[in-house]
This record gives C-alpha cells, sequence and structure tokens, in this order.
C-alpha cells in the first residue's frame, strides 16, 4: 500500500523537520524544572547545523566502520519511520510483515554504532556498546510482545493495520487493562532505546556510567552531527509508535490528525523531560530488571488477552 | 539420460575426486582433484535441475545381494532443495583449500583430506536421494566416518583427537537410535523402502517421530544433543568446518523432514516438542557462542542457534498440518527451508573467513587479534557482510529467511489460527524467543567482528597478517554476493520452496502461496534503499569532507590519557560479561581470580571460562562414572588378538546352540 503524494510529502517533511524541536522541548521541560532558563526550543536546530559545518577529529586506530555507525544510524530511523502511520497522516510504505522490517533495521543500526564505537579501541566506547547490546537484549522481547498484543488485537501484520485498530471490535473495554500495561511497557523501552533517563543519562558523557554517550566520544563535527540528528529522529520514529496506541488520530483529517499528533508528541517529550528532572539513572546493575519488568508487562497484556 | 543417470555420474566423480591428490600428494595432483571436484558438483547440479522440471519424481529401484532391502533412489523436490545446497558450498571450499591446505605445505595429511572430503560430500549426497533403510544406513555412516577422517586430519594434536572421539561417539549413538528407528519402520510399514504409507498406528507413528528426532538430532546438533559440535568444528580445517556446519547438520534436518514427510499422521505434541527444543537450542546456542574466546567455537556454538531456528520452523509446520492450515505449514517450513539454504551460506563463508584469519595470524584466539582490517581489509569486508547477515539483519539473506518464520508465528495468533485450536496461540510465544535470540546474535557479532577486526592490535600476531591467496578470497566473495542477493530478491527462490512443502505434504496447494505474498517484493525496493543511502554517506564523507581540508587523525580520545595501548581496550570476554553475568543460571561460567586483599596485594589475575553445560557437566561426569563401575571389566579386555577371536568363537557357537534348539526350550 502506497499513500498519495501529498500525504508522503507531510510525512516526509514532519519526518525530517520536527525531531530536534522535540528534543528542544525535553530541555526547555528540564530547564523549567531547574528553574533556568535553558536554550531556546531551536537550540538543537542550531547545533546540528553548526556541527555539519565544523571540520572532524578521527581517531588513526579506526577503518571505514567508524563512518558506517552514524551513516546507518541516520539511514534507519528515516527508513523505519515510512513504515509508521504520524496519527492521521498514514505511512508512506505498508506491506504485511513491515513490523519485522520496522524492528530489525534498529537492529541494523546497533550493529553499526556499537561496531563504530569499538572501531576506535578506547575502553570507554567498549563499555557503552556492551551495555548497549546487552539491554537490546531486553528490549527487543518487550517489543515483541508489543506486536504480538498488537497484531491479535488488530488481526492485521501490518504495523499501519496494528496501529488503526479503533475500528476493530477487541478494541473496546476489554482490552483497555491490556492496553494499559501494555503503554507502560512500551514507554519503558521507548526510554531505553532514546538512552534517556533512568537507563542512560543524556547530558553526561565522561562516565564510566553512561552508554549511548560514551559510545559516540571519538565522533566529532559532521559526523556528530549525523548522529544527534539521527537520535531525535529516533525518538520522533518510537515515540509516533507508542503515541498511535494512546491517541488513535487515523480516521480524522489530515490536517488536524497531524496537529493532534504534534501535540501528543510534544505532550510525550514534556513528559519524558518531568521524569528526567525528577528521578536519577538506576544504578547500572539495576537497569536489567527496569528492562524485564517492560517485558513481564508486555508479556502480561499479551496473556491477558488471549487467556 | 535420465536426470538421475547425470546426478549419479556427479556424484561419483565427487566421490573419486580425491584419488590424485591422495595417490601422488603433489602440487598439480590437487589442482586435478578440486578440478573434477568442481566439475562434479556441476554435473550434479545440472541432474538436480533436471530432476526439478521432470513431471514425474525420477527414481531408480536395483536388486542387490544383501538380506535386506534394495538399491533404491529416487529424487523428489525435498531432496533437490538439499542437493543444490551439497552441489555448491563444498565445490567453493573445495577451491579454497587450493590456497588454504597447500599441498606443499601439509605433505603428510593433503592427500587423506582430499580422499575423504569428497567421500563426504558424495555420501551426503547419497543421503538425500536413498529411499531405502538399509541403503539409507549404509550411506548415512560413509558421510559420518568420512566427516570423522576430514575433521582430524591434525590427528597430531590432543585436542583434535579428542574432538574426534567425541564425535565419533556421538554420531554413533545417533546411528543406534537411527537403526532402532529404522527396524521399528520396517516392522510397521512391512518395508524397508522409505516409502509414505498410511498403515502406520499414531502410537508407532509417535515412537519412530521421536527415535528420528534423537538420531537425526546427534547430526543436527540441537541441544542438548550438540556435544560433538563445537569442539569438532573448531579443530577441523576451516573449509572441513564450513561443510560440517553449512551442509552436513542440515542432513540430520533432512533426516527428521523426511521421516516426518513419511509418516502421514501426526499429532499435537509433536510440533510443541520441536519449538520448545528450538527456542531452548536458539537461546542456549547463542548465549554461549556470546562466551566463547575461540572464534571458530563461537561460531560452531551460532550453528547450533541456527539449527534451532530451523527447527522453530518445522515446527511451526507440525502445528498448521496437525491443525490444517495450510499457511503455516507453508510459513513454517518454507521459512525452516530458507533458513537452511541462508545458514549454508553465511555461516561458510564466516568460516572460511576464520580460515584466512587463521591462515594470517596463525592464532583462534580472539583476544590476540585486533585491527585485523587495516591488514586484511577483503577478509575484514566479506566478514561483516556475513555479520550481517547471520544476524538477521536487512538488506541480507538471513533476515529475508526469518522474516517467513516470524510471519508463521504472527499467523498463529491472528483470530482464523485460533479458531483451530487455542493451544496454537503458544506458538506466537516463539517469536519472542526468536526476537531475543536476534538481539543476542547481534551482541555476539558485533563482539566477534570488532575484536577481530576493529581497534588495536592485541598481540604482535596481527602486524604479521596477511590476505590469503586469490582461491582463497573467491569462494568468500561468491558466497556473500549469494547472501545480498538472496536478501535484495529473496523472492527468485520462493518457486523451489513451494516445490520443497509440496513435497513434505502433498496434501495442501502450495505452489504459488509463498510469491503471492507481497511483503517480498518490497525487499529490493527497502534492502536497495539502504545500500544507494549508505552509498552517498560514503560519498558525501568522502568528497565533502576530504576537500575541506580540515580533518585531523590523532590518537583515541582516552579522556586525556595520552598513550593509550592496545591491551587497555575492550576484550571479547569483557564485552560479554553484562550477558553471561544475566544469563549465568544457566551458562555456570567458571571464574578464575584472586581477590585483593592485603594492603600490598600480589599480582592479581582474573580469568573466565564456558565449558559446555552438557558435554563437561553430564555428559563426561557420567562416563567417567561408569568407567570407575566397570573396573572389573578389564578383565576382559587383554589386548590379545587370539584372545578377541576366542571371544568371537564362543559368542558364534552360543548363538549357535541359541538358534538350533532355542525353539524347543
Amino acid at each position: 500500500m502506497i499513500a498519495s503524494v501529498t500525504e508522503t510529502l507531510v510525512h516526509l517533511l514532519l519526518l525530517l523537520v520536527l525531531p530536534p524541536f522535540l528534543l528542544g522541548v525535553i530541555n526547555k521541560t528540564k530547564a523549567f524544572f531547574a528553574g533556568r532558563n535553558g536554550p531556546p526550543v531551536f537550540q538543537v536546530y542550531y547545533d546540528i547545523v553548526k556541527l555539519l559545518r565544523k571540520g572532524l577529529v578521527i581517531s588513526n586506530n579506526t577503518t571505514w566502520v567508524f563512518v558506517a555507525g552514524p551513516i546507518i544510524g541516520i539511514i534507519v530511523p528515516i527508513l523505519a519511520g515510512l513504515l509508521i502511520p504520524f496519527g492521521s497522516v498514514p505511512a508512506v510504505l505498508s506491506f504485511s510483515g513491515d513490523f519485522l522490517l520496522f524492528a530489525y533495521l534498529f537492529a541494523l543500526s546497533r550493529f553499526f554504532t556499537t561496531s563504530a564505537a569499538l572501531d576506535t579501541g578506547s575502553a570507554f566506547e567498549g563499555m557503552g556498546s556492551a551495555r548497549e547490546v546487552t539491554f537490546a537484549v531486553l528490549t527487543e522481547p518487550a517489543m515483541f510482545f508489543v506486536f504480538l498484543v498488537l497484531a491479535r488485537l488488530s488481526s492485521t501484520l501490518t504495523l499501519s493495520g496494528m496501529l488503526s485498530m479503533g475500528t476493530n471490535p477487541l478494541y473496546g473495554i476489554g482490552s483497555m487493562a491490556p492496553l494499559a500495561m501494555l503503554v507502560i511497557g512500551l514507554f519503558i523501552v521507548l526510554l531505553a532505546e532514546n538512552s534517556r533517563i533512568p537507563v542512560d543519562d543524556p547530558n553526561t558523557h565522561l562516565e564510566l556510567t553512561m552508554i549511548h554517550e560514551v559510545m559516540v566520544l571519538d565522533h566529532s563535527g559532521p559526523l556528530f552531527g549525523l548522529i544527534e540528528y539521527g537520535a531525535s529522529i529516533k525518538l520522533l520514529v518510537l515515540g509516533s509508535l507508542l503515541l498511535n496506541i494512546i491517541m488513535p488520530l487515523h480516521s480524522l483529517s489530515l490536517g488536524l490528525g497531524a496537529l493532534l499528533w504534534v501535540a501528543g508528541l510534544v505532550g510525550i517529550s514534556v513528559i519524558i523531560g518531568v521524569i528526567e528532572s525528577i528521578m536519577a539513572r538506576l544504578k547500572m546493575p539495576r537497569v536489567p530488571a527496569l528492562l524485564i519488568a517492560s517485558i513481564l508487562l508486555c508479556g502480561s497484556a499479551l496473556i491477558m488477552l488471549v487467556r | 539420460m535420465s536426470s538421475i543417470s547425470v546426478l549419479l555420474i556427479g556424484i561419483g566423480l565427487i566421490a573419486v575426486s580425491g584419488l590424485p591428490v591422495g595417490l601422488w600428494r603433489k602440487g598439480w595432483s590437487q589442482i586435478l582433484s578440486v578440478i573434477i571436484f568442481v566439475s562434479g558438483s556441476l554435473v550434479g547440479l545440472a541432474g538436480t535441475f533436471l530432476a526439478f522440471l521432470s513431471p514425474e519424481q525420477p527414481s531408480i529401484s536395483l536388486p542387490w545381494a544383501l538380506p535386506w532391502g534394495q538399491w533404491s533412489i529416487a529424487v523428489d523436490n525435498l531432496s533437490a532443495f538439499f542437493l543444490v545446497l551439497v552441489f555448491s558450498v563444498p565445490a567453493l571450499g573445495s577451491i579454497y583449500s587450493l590456497g588454504y591446505w597447500k599441498q606443499k605445505e601439509h605433505p603428510e595429511n593433503g592427500g587423506r583430506l582430499g580422499i575423504f572430503y569428497g567421500l563426504l560430500v558424495a555420501g551426503m549426497a547419497l543421503v538425500l536421494i536413498a529411499r531405502d533403510a538399509a541403503l539409507f544406513l549404509i550411506v548415512w555412516e560413509i558421510m559420518a566416518l568420512s566427516a570423522y577422517f576430514t575433521a582430524s586430519v591434525e590427528d597430531e594434536k590432543p585436542e583434535v583427537r579428542k574432538a574426534g572421539l567425541v564425535y565419533l561417539v556421538a554420531t554413533h549413538t545417533g546411528t543406534l537410535v537411527l537403526i532402532a528407528m529404522f527396524g521399528l519402520w520396517a516392522s510397521a510399514s512391512g518395508s524397508t523402502a522409505l516409502a509414505s504409507t498410511a498403515s502406520i498406528p499414531l502410537e508407532t507413528a509417535g515412537l519412530i517421530f521421536v527415535l528420528a528426532f534423537v538420531g537425526f538430532g546427534f547430526k543436527a546438533g540441537f541441544m542438548p544433543l550438540h556435544v560433538w559440535l563445537p569442539e569438532a568444528h573448531a579443530n577441523a580445517p576451516s573449509h572441513v568446518s564450513a561443510v560440517m556446519s553449512g551442509v552436513m547438520l542440515k542432513m540430520g534436518i533432512y533426516g527428521i523432514l523426511r521421516m516426518l514427510s513419511l509418516l502421514t499422521v501426526s499429532d499435537l505434541w509433536w510440533g510443541i516438542l520441536v519449538l520448545i527444543v528450538g527456542s531452548v537450542t536458539a537461546l542456549l546456542g547463542i548465549a554461549f557462542a556470546l562466551g566463547q574466546q575461540d572464534l571458530k567455537k563461537v561460531l560452531a556454538y551460532s550453528s547450533i542457534e541456527n539449527i534451532g531456528i530451523i527447527l522453530l520452523g518445522i515446527g511451526l509446520a507440525l502445528l498448521g498440518k496437525f491443525y490444517h492450515i495450510p499457511a503455516l505449514v507453508l510459513l513454517g517450513l518454507g521459512g525452516a527451508l530458507f533458513h537452511v539454504w541462508n545458514h549454508g551460506i553465511f555461516k561458510s563463508l564466516l568460516f572460511l573467513n576464520s580460515g584466512a584469519i587463521i591462515h594470517g595470524t596463525h592464532t583462534r584466539d580472539m583476544e590476540k587479534l585486533g585491527g585485523l582490517a587495516k591488514k586484511m581489509p577483503w577478509t575484514a569486508g566479506l566478514f561483516i557482510i556475513g555479520a550481517v547477515a547471520i544476524s538477521a539483519l536487512p538488506p541480507l539473506n538471513g533476515f529475508a529467511g526469518e522474516w517467513l518464520l516470524y510471519l508463521g508465528m504472527f499467523t498463529t495468533i491472528t483470530a482464523q489460527a485460533t479458531q483451530a485450536g487455542p493451544d496454537i496461540m503458544l506458538a506466537g510465544l516463539t517469536a519472542v524467543a526468536l526476537a531475543m535470540t536476534g538481539a543476542l546474535a547481534v551482541a555476539a557479532f558485533v563482539r566477534l567482528f570488532s575484536t577481530i577486526f576493529l581497534g588495536a592490535p592485541r598481540s604482535d600476531e596481527v602486524n604479521h597478517a596477511h590476505e590469503g591467496d586469490l582461491s582463497m578470497t573467491i569462494p568468500m566473495v561468491l558466497l556473500a554476493s549469494a547472501a545480498l542477493l538472496l536478501g535484495l530478491v529473496p523472492f527468485v527462490i520462493s518457486p523451489l520452496l513451494e516445490a520443497a512443502v509440496q513435497a513434505w505434504h502433498p496434501e495442501g496447494v502450495y505452489i504459488d502461496e509463498i510469491s503471492s505474498l507481497a511483503g517480498q517484493y518490497w525487499f529490493p525496493l527497502f534492502g536497495g534503499a539502504i545500500l544507494f543511502l549508505a552509498g552517498l554517506g560514503f560519498i558525501w564523507y568522502r568528497v565533502a569532507l576530504h576537500k575541506k581540508q580540515n580533518q585531523e587523525e590523532r590518537l583515541t580520545w582516552d579522556c586525556g590519557y595520552a598513550k593509550p595501548t592496545g591491551r587497555m581496550q575492550y576484550t571479547g570476554t569483557s564485552f560479554a560479561q553484562n550477558l553471561v553475568r544475566i544469563f549465568s543460571f544457566t551458562l555456570l561460567p567458571q571464574k578464575d581470580r584472586i581477590r585483593i586483599r592485603e594492603t600490598f596485594p600480589q599480582q592479581e589475575r582474573f580469568s573466565m571460562k564456558l565449558p559446555d553445560l552438557v558435554l563437561e557437566r553430564w555428559i563426561l561426569p557420567f562416563f567417567t562414572w561408569i568407567a570407575e563401575k566397570f573396573k572389573k571389566a578389564y578383565a576382559l579386555q587383554q589386548g590379545q588378538t587370539y584372545l578377541y577371536v576366542l571371544y568371537i568363537v564362543i559368542i558364534t557357537i552360543l548363538l549357535f546352540v541359541v538358534t538350533t534348539f532355542g525353539g524347543s526350550l
């Protein structure tokens, strides 16, 4: 299934332009809680543009894999974003089994970002990528429980179908409890996958406790700009997955639905900002417990549905 | 000439291909052997293709002098599917051996390797076409024993001898179970012919299935029958490991599938058993792979994982057969068979690659390597293709195969399937197991690739490393291209998959069913998009950034430390440590460390290894215990030939007495 030209253009525009704004909203929320003015909401755009114009320093240990990390890291969220509907803006592409592509694309980007980190031969970056792959082992099952629940509720095997199940008779009062558990579980996955507190702290990067920021320690200039931009798109794409379950907007008109969808994403960003302001990052050995909790939540949602 | 005679000529050429190198043991005779082997494979491929095209199943049946069975062979589409693998991967391995196992570098064992390599492959081809239990067991043993002789060519090394012994015990235990299975089959169906029959009652069929599952399981190597696999694969010459892992394990899978196709009945628990064994094998196999330090053992354990994934597909197909859901049979078995090919391609690519690494650095220990991508750029590039493919990542073939399996798993959870039987929903849970396996595979192969090829060298071996000959690189390039091709246009093999599934389950209608899955036709688009955009990214990096002249090369930023060395890097063991800890309840790692306690501590050390759960903790202690208990029986074993002859005479007389007077007792 392919969307119309207008819908495709709107979709691409939102996918490519909006993401850094969400990071700005998170930063603004955190500044508000800290009693600061904080950087402007568009600061992340300025940062990315500035980084893209800078020169770069690369480690003499590295090979082409070091460059492949950021490049794959930007391609993957964009391609994955094409598969997901943005509120009433339908997905650009939709076919049976596309959700598998969605999940495995992110695994592809994980393969290359962690390899790029190890390419520098630094123990810090080794630590970061070891943690990244470890936590992915626990988020992936949760993700597939989510897909199983959505496939069960919608009886389709396309991401768009799964996320537009508002018309399905199973999507009623009976499925509210499982869906609530699913949303909490998926939100934990979202935080972990986007390296947010309580799993990771995006603000500090020179400590032994970090994951994502420490992996990109040796990337600078344009390559680092790509990484920042890619990370923000990933936040938007995974946030949309969650948002489509909370707010079924697919039947609204294009403009209104898109508007509400942007509002919803801003809402999610504010929640993330609030969590980052009021919580501390978990101790690293405690993180698996949190992720296993998300597996259990999503798994229980499935069990409640199939009884 | 009929297709089957073409096939037999090919197999014959392969079987005798080792003679030149075995007889003359010279460089030119090795080349001649390889030429005979490759032409035999090409003839065999042509025969397979003719058999696939022929409207009725080509078969030959001849009487022979043995008291049981007959010389009966046939090629159906299931056989043909596996035959393609047997005629392609070993031929590439044979070309590879020209550079990897040069006759002048291995004058003492090159001839033996050549002879048994040919017999191994010919044996596998015959296993696939044998249609009689007695013939099947004979060719099965030819295959199993040739594998022993090829894998243990370096028998001057004690670890090779130990690995060979474990293999020999395991394969014969399997054969023993198979003899029982075929005996039961012959008595239940009334003949040793392997032809489908409806006369077997469900209970007997269940027993035959379990015996076949266990007997062939020793060859396929799923948990807990995998005990021989890691050591045998690690200690064999690399192109032999490639053939053993990429092709020979699949003979076990073929055996299970063949027996299942002959049994027309099936029960619910069959599928559930296979699904459970598959999930456990996949998860534990890859978890053990994560903890290995020997790079070939990582690949060997990952083979166990992939056999588990294939079993998941077979389990789905069995559920589909039981509940009469054709879509499930198609997606399950189609995915399993696709994965059989895929694993044959990327695992042999990785094993050939490991051979190139060992050839260049003379070590299998990944913790001694590092930074090899600078010395061996071709090997590194080909290795990463294999690693991405085996982690089932788009746009390569592993993803295309698992995509079918996942679709099958998700089919079980939709409403149509649950109407057939609510139990089937449990099969949906295997999708979660497969997802976790996938994430672990990414971890394992990032670890393997990065520890070997990226970062700084960890020892001096790396500095002397060099690329292998062209004869080693070309087979790897061909395998990597196959991985890319099947990943980008997976629908090209759909007709073969459909035909094989049809042969396995003739009651259903499967032709053109996979081809109708619309999702497949998006593969070239998004695969192409990934490759195109990545290419664009690299061009941008090269052109735009190099022109600016503002790119600097410096030391790795180690938080201000001015002299980072290779030894300060993360090692493979430390990379896997978090995951090994999470799975320590089943991996049971052995740690050896001295804790720092005093004010002026002694030198500290820490090491960790992951002994095989089944072999080291169950089987070896069990056999030690047996040996202890049976010490008294040593008296019978004197090492004198005349005594053994005496035993034979006594037994013969006893048998004579029993058979003559036994009836009247």
